[in-house]
C-alpha cells in the first residue's frame, strides 16, 4: 500500500479509478460531483486514455456503453438526478451484459432538488432504476479510503458479472477531505489485447471470427425469457456470495442500528455515547446496497429494537431491514431528509424515546 | 465463365424482414459493398437504432450493437475512443436521429467525431406504424396526422442536413436518394466518400438517404418511388451540401 495523502474524496475517487485501469470517463457537470470530471478532463490523456464532456446524462452513459462494448475500462459519475437519466441506459448495459462502474455522489431529491447529502436514491440504485428484469450491484462507502478500495474492486466485480456496478457515495464523502492511501495501478488492457482478453468484446471481425451482434431487443418473447433464465444465475451468485457488513458492538446489543455512508458515522458516534450510558447499543452497516447483507440479520437473540438511520423520509433502507428482520424485533427508523444531516446527540435523544415507546 | 455479379461478403446470407419494396435493404447493402470494397469488413464497428433496421445486425458482416433510441452518435463515440483504427458508423431512421436524438447527432458533429453517419429519411416512423415524424411533409398523412401534417399544428418537416452543414465540425455532408438505378450509384459513391472522410480523420461525415416506406405510406413499392421523387425531393434537395478537406 502506497503513503497516506490528504485528499478530497472526489479526486481521490478518480484517482482509484485510474489505478484500476480506467482509462475511459463520460460525465456531465453536476454538483456535488464535479471534481471528478475536471480531474479526468487534466489526467486520462496523461494515461493514453480519452475523456469526453458529454452533452448530457443521456449521452454520457450512452458513451460508456459503446466504450464498455469496445472493450474499455469505463467510469461515470454523477449525482441523484443525473443518475435518474441514466437508468434507461443502465437497464440496457446490464441486459447486454457490459461492464460500467459508475460512481453516484447522492444529492437531495426529489425533482431537483438540493444539492446537499441525502440517502433519498435507496430505492432508485437498488429497486428502482431502469425497466425489466436486472439488478445494479451497489456499494455504500462511508470514508473516502473506503471508497477508494470500492472503487478499485468494482471494475473487477463489473467484469466479473458483466453488470454495471454502482457505488453511493454522498455529497459528505465526496466533498470532505480525508488521508487515504491509494491501491497499487494496474495496467489496463488497451487496443489491440482487447481481442484477446476480452473476446466478448466489439473490435472488428478480423475475417477471423463470426461478426459479433450485441442486442438488447427480442422480437420474440420465449427468448427473451431463455435469455434472462441465462443469465439470472449472476444475480444469485452475487446474493451468495457479494454481501458485505460491518458488525459494530453487536454482540451483546439490545438495539440495533443499521445505517450505511456518512450517516454510519454518526450512529457509531451514538454507539459509544449510548454504552457509556450502559445502554446495549449496536451498529449493522451495510457495504453492498444491492445484495442487501440479509445474512448480518441471521441471529438477532436478545435484540429488541432494530432501528434504521438514514436520510431518507420514506425510510428507504427501513424497507430492506424489515424484510431482514422478518418480524423478530420492532423496526424503527431515525431519519432527516431532503439536504438535513443528523448528528450523534440526535441519534441518541431519538433512540431514547424509542426505547421507551417499547416499555 | 467470368463471373459479373456477386452477392457481397459484407451481407450475411438471411432472410430480410422488411417490407417489399422498402429501401432499408439498398442502403444496407450499399454500406456493406463500400466496405467490402475497402477490405475493411473485419475492421468495421456499426451502431443500429431503434427502428425497423434494429435488427441490421443480422444482416451486416460486421461487429455491431445496438444502441437506445437516438443515442447511437454518443454509442459511437464510445466505441471510437476504445478503436480510434477502427470504421465506426451509425445507422439511424428519421424518429431516431431528427426527434428523440436530435441532441447527440448535433454535439457528436460538433466535436468533429470521426465516424459516419447514415440517415435513412423515409419521412415516417416505421416500425411503430406509422406515426408522424419531424420528416413527416405538410399535407403528408400519418396515424397521428390522419387529414395530412399542418403548420398550424405540428409545424414544419425538419431538413437534417441543411442544420447539419452549419456545424464546423461535420466535414461532409450530402443528400442522396434511392429512387432510381442511377441515383442508388451515387448514393454508394457518398457512403464510400463518407467512410474516406473518416479514414483521414478529417471530421464527421453525415449522408442522408431519401427512402421510402411503403407499408406505411399505404402505397406499392413503384407508387412509392414516385412519391418520393414528387414530393421528398422538392422539400429535401438532392444534392451535396458540404465537402471540406481539412477541419
Ligand atoms: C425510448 C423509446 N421510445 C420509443 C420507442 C418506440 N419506437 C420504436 S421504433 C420508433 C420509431 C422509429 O422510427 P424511425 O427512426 O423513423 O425508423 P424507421 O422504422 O422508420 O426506419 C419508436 C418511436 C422505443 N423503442 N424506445
Ligand atoms: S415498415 Fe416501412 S421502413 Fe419498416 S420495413 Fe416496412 S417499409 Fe421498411
Ligand atoms: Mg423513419
Amino acid at each position: 500500500m502506497a503513503e497516506k495523502q490528504l485528499m478530497k474524496g472526489n479526486e481521490a475517487f478518480a484517482t482509484a479509478a485510474i489505478n484500476a485501469g480506467c482509462r475511459y470517463y463520460f460525465g456531465y457537470p453536476i454538483t456535488p460531483q464535479n471534481e471528478i470530471p475536471e480531474f479526468m478532463s487534466r489526467e486520462l490523456a496523461k494515461y493514453g486514455g480519452a475523456f469526453i464532456q458529454a452533452e448530457s446524462e443521456l449521452a454520457a452513459v450512452n458513451m460508456a456503453y459503446g466504450a464498455a462494448a469496445a472493450g474499455g475500462r469505463v467510469l461515470l459519475s454523477s449525482s441523484s438526478p443525473g443518475v435518474a437519466l441514466m437508468q434507461e441506459s443502465i437497464s440496457l448495459i446490464a441486459s447486454v451484459e457490459l461492464p460500467v462502474v459508475i460512481i453516484n455522489v447522492m444529492r437531495g431529491g426529489p425533482g431537483i432538488g438540493s444539492i446537499q447529502p441525502s440517502q433519498a436514491d435507496y430505492d432508485q440504485v437498488t429497486v428502482g432504476g431502469g425497466n425489466g428484469d436486472y439488478k445494479t450491484i451497489v456499494y455504500a462507502p462511508s470514508s473516502i479510503q473506503e471508497a477508494c478500495d470500492m472503487i478499485y474492486k468494482a471494475f473487477d466485480v463489473a467484469e466479473e458479472y458483466r453488470n454495471p456496478v454502482m457505488i453511493c457515495a454522498d455529497g459528505m464523502i465526496g466533498q470532505m477531505m480525508e488521508p487515504v492511501a491509494l491501491p497499487e495501478p494496474v495496467e489496463p488492457v488497451m487496443g489491440e489485447e482487447i481481442r484477446k482478453k476480452k473476446p466478448w468484446a466489439l473490435t472488428g471481425h478480423r475475417n477471423e471470427r463470426e461478426r459479433h451482434a450485441l442486442n438488447s431487443v427480442w422480437l420474440q418473447q420465449d427468448l427473451l425469457e431463455e435469455y434472462i433464465d441465462a443469465y439470472w444465475p449472476k444475480f444469485e451468485k452475487a446474493e451468495r456470495e457479494l454481501q458485505e457488513w460491518e458488525d459494530f458492538m453487536t454482540e451483546d446489543a439490545e438495539v440495533l442500528y443499521v445505517a450505511y455512508g456518512s450517516t454510519a458515522r454518526i450512529a457509531k458516534e451514538a454507539v459509544v455515547a449510548l454504552r457509556n450510558e450502559g445502554v446495549k447499543v449496536g451498529l449493522i452497516r451495510p457495504k453492498t446496497l444491492w445484495p442487501f447483507p440479509e445474512k448480518a440479520f441471521e441471529n438477532l437473540d436478545g435484540v429488541k429494537d432494530v432501528i434504521s438511520v438514514e436520510l431518507s423520509k420514506a425510510g428507504q433502507l427501513k424497507r430492506d431491514v424489515r424484510l431482514a428482520v422478518e418480524g423478530r424485533a420492532r423496526v424503527s427508523l431515525i431519519n432527516r431528509y431532503g439536504g438535513m444531516l443528523l448528528d450523534p446527540a440526535e441519534v441518541v435523544e431519538r433512540t431514547k424515546k424509542i426505547m421507551e415507546e417499547v416499555k | 465463365m467470368n463471373t459479373v455479379f456477386e452477392y457481397t461478403k459484407g451481407m450475411r446470407e438471411k432472410e430480410m424482414h422488411y417490407c417489399p419494396g422498402c429501401t432499408h435493404g439498398i442502403a444496407h447493402r450499399l454500406i456493406m459493398e463500400v466496405l467490402e470494397e475497402r477490405g475493411a469488413l473485419g475492421n468495421t464497428i456499426g451502431v443500429s437504432p431503434v427502428g425497423c433496421s434494429i435488427v441490421a445486425h443480422q444482416y451486416m458482416n460486421v461487429d455491431m450493437l445496438e444502441s437506445p433510441h437516438g443515442r447511437a452518435p454518443a454509442v459511437a463515440s464510445g466505441i471510437k475512443r476504445v478503436h480510434p483504427e477502427s470504421y465506426v458508423f451509425t445507422y439511424q431512421g428519421d424518429g431516431d436521429l431528427a426527434s428523440i436524438g436530435t441532441s447527440e447527432i448535433i454535439h457528436a458533429a460538433e466535436r468533429g467525431e470521426h465516424f459516419c453517419t447514415f440517415f435513412i429519411n423515409n419521412a415516417i416512423y416505421g416500425m411503430t406504424g406509422g406515426q408522424m415524424a419531424p420528416t413527416t411533409l405538410v399535407g403528408q398523412k400519418a396515424t397521428t396526422c390522419v387529414e395530412g401534417r399542418t403548420v398550424k399544428q405540428a409545424g414544419f418537416p425538419l431538413r437534417m442536413s441543411e442544420i447539419m452543414s452549419q456545424i464546423d465540425g461535420a466535414v461532409y455532408v450530402e443528400r442522396v436518394s434511392l429512387a432510381t438505378p442511377a441515383e442508388i450509384r451515387k448514393a454508394k459513391k457518398a457512403i464510400s466518400k463518407a467512410f474516406d472522410v473518416q479514414k483521414n480523420k478529417q471530421g464527421f461525415a453525415f449522408v442522408e438517404l431519401l427512402s421510402t416506406c411503403p407499408t406505411n405510406w399505404g402505397m406499392s413499392p413503384t407508387d412509392a418511388i414516385v412519391w418520393l421523387k414528387d414530393n421528398m425531393v422538392p422539400y429535401y434537395p438532392v444534392k451535396k451540401f458540404k465537402d471540406v478537406e481539412e477541419v
